[in-house]
C-alpha cells in the first residue's frame, strides 16, 4: 500500500458522486453530524451502534458486518469512500474495520469532513436510498488486530506506539481532553511504548502530513524501529486505527496491528506492568 | 447533547456536564460569534505548550464548544470556513469552568 492507493482528494470524490460502483460513507465521532449535512449521495455508518457488539465488548461479528453492509446497499466489489470529522479519526477506524473483514476497495477522503466544510463544499441533507445487497465478508484478518496477551508479550520486543495525548500517556489524564475524565482504571502507559499522539500525523486542515514528515515523526523523532513489527494503541482503539492507517497503509510498514482493547483494557488488567511519566 | 461517555465520541459543541461533575473537572467552554451571531460551522482546537494539539470539537449550532482539560495554560484556536482563524489564551483549573467568548 502507498498514499495514492488509499487516499483521495475532494475533487476526485466530487467526480464520483452518484457513480455506480462507488459508495461514499460518512463515519463521525459526532454521530449526529451526518444529519446536519453530508457529502451528496453519502450514507452513514454509526461507529458505535453499527460497528460494535451491543452486549459484549467486541466488534460486530462477521454475520453482523455482512448484515450491516447488505442493509446499507454496499456490494463486495464496490469502492467504499470513507470520510469523517476530526482528521478522519472514526473514518480511519471504519477503514481498518472494512480491511479486517476483507473489503478490498476502500479509500479515505484526505482531510475528511473538516476540510470539506472549511473549503465550503456542498453538503446535502438528502438521505439516499440504496438497493440492498447480499454482502459476504471474509473471516477477521488476525494480522491487523492485536489482543491483550500478544501486547504483553510484545513489551520490549516489538514497537509499541501509544498514540494518546502526552497527558494521558504520562498518567495525568485518563481520557482525551474533550471528554470527562471519570474512568475506573489506572493511568499510565505500557512499558517501552513510544508516545506519538495520533493527531501529529495530520495537518491543521485534517489532511495527512507528507510521507517524509511522517517518517521523520515516527522513525527519527520517536524512535519507532521500522525494521520491527508494531502494535499501536490508544484508549479504546480508534485513535490508534488512525495511526495504523498511517504506518500500514500510507508508509507501507508490513506488520502493524491495532490493539483495540487499548488502555481501557490494559489499564484495568490485574498484575500487568505500568509505566508512569513522560515519553522517553 | 449527549452525556454518553463510553466511547471517544463527543457531539458537536462538546459533552454536556452537570454541576456535580464540574467540581472534579477543569472545564474550558464558550461560544464563537460573528457579529453577535453564533458560528455553527467550524472547529475549536485546544492546544498545549508549543502549539501541541490536545483536542478538537466541531462547534455546536449555538457556536458552543467544551473541553475537559488538565489544570494549566492552554491556547484555544478556532477554525471556520473562509479561512477564519482566531486564538485565545486560557487557563484551566479543577472545579472551575473557564468561559471564553471568541468573536471572529
Amino acid at each position: 500500500m502507498s498514499r495514492s492507493d488509499v487516499l483521495v482528494d475532494a475533487d476526485w470524490v466530487e467526480a464520483h458522486i452518484g457513480q455506480p460502483g462507488y459508495v461514499i460513507v460518512e463515519v463521525d465521532e459526532d454521530t449526529s453530524a451526518y444529519d446536519k449535512g453530508h457529502i451528496p449521495s453519502a450514507i452513514k455508518v454509526d461507529w458505535k451502534k453499527d460497528l460494535q457488539d451491543p452486549v459484549r465488548r467486541d466488534f460486530v461479528d462477521k454475520a453482523g458486518f455482512e448484515a450491516l453492509l447488505s442493509e446499507r446497499g454496499i456490494a463486495g466489489d464496490d469502492t467504499v469512500i470513507l470520510y469523517g470529522g476530526n482528521n478522519n479519526w472514526f473514518a480511519a477506524y471504519a477503514y481498518w474495520y472494512f480491511k479486517l473483514y476483507g473489503h478490498q476497495n476502500v479509500v479515505l477522503l484526505d482531510g475528511g469532513r473538516k476540510k470539506w466544510e472549511l473549503d465550503s463544499r456542498e453538503l446535502s441533507t438528502d438521505v439516499p436510498s440504496r438497493a440492498k445487497t447480499s454482502y459476504t465478508a471474509a473471516e477477521q484478518d488476525a494480522s491487523l488486530r492485536a489482543l491483550r496477551d500478544e501486547v504483553i508479550a510484545a513489551i520490549g520486543k516489538r514497537n509499541l506506539v501509544d498514540v494518546r495525548s502526552p497527558d494521558e500517556f504520562a498518567g495525568r489524564l485518563l481520557a482525551p481532553a474533550h471528554l470527562p475524565q471519570e474512568q475506573a482504571q489506572r493511568g499510565g502507559h505500557i512499558p517501552t511504548a513510544k508516545n506519538v499522539p495520533w493527531s501529529k500525523a495530520a495537518n491543521e486542515d485534517g489532511t495527512f502530513r507528507s510521507d517524509d514528515e511522517l517518517t521523520t515523526l515516527y522513525r527519527d523523532e520517536a524512535g519507532v524501529d521500522f525494521g520491527k513489527d508494531t502494535i499501536a494503541y490508544c484508549r479504546i482503539g480508534e485513535r490508534s486505527a488512525h495511526t495504523w492507517f498511517v504506518l500500514h497503509e500510507i508508509l507501507g510498514q508490513p506488520n502493524v496491528k491495532n490493539y483495540d482493547g487499548s488502555w481501557t483494557e490494559y489499564g484495568s488488567l490485574v498484575g500487568v506492568p505500568i509505566e508512569l511519566g513522560e515519553g522517553k | 447533547m449527549s452525556t454518553d461517555q463510553s466511547g471517544c465520541g463527543a457531539p458537536a459543541g462538546g459533552v454536556t456536564i452537570t454541576k456535580d461533575k464540574a467540581s472534579k473537572e477543569a472545564v474550558v467552554e464558550g461560544r464563537v460569534l460573528r457579529d453577535g451571531q453564533p458560528v455553527g460551522t467550524g472547529y475549536a482546537r485546544l492546544l498545549g505548550t508549543g502549539d501541541e494539539f490536545v483536542a478538537e470539537v466541531p462547534l455546536g449550532e449555538d457556536g458552543g464548544f467544551r473541553f475537559f482539560a488538565a489544570p494549566g495554560e492552554w491556547t484555544l484556536r478556532v477554525l471556520a470556513p473562509g479561512g477564519v482563524r482566531a486564538e485565545r489564551s486560557v487557563s484551566a483549573d479543577i472545579g472551575q469552568i473557564t468561559n471564553v467568548e471568541v468573536a471572529v
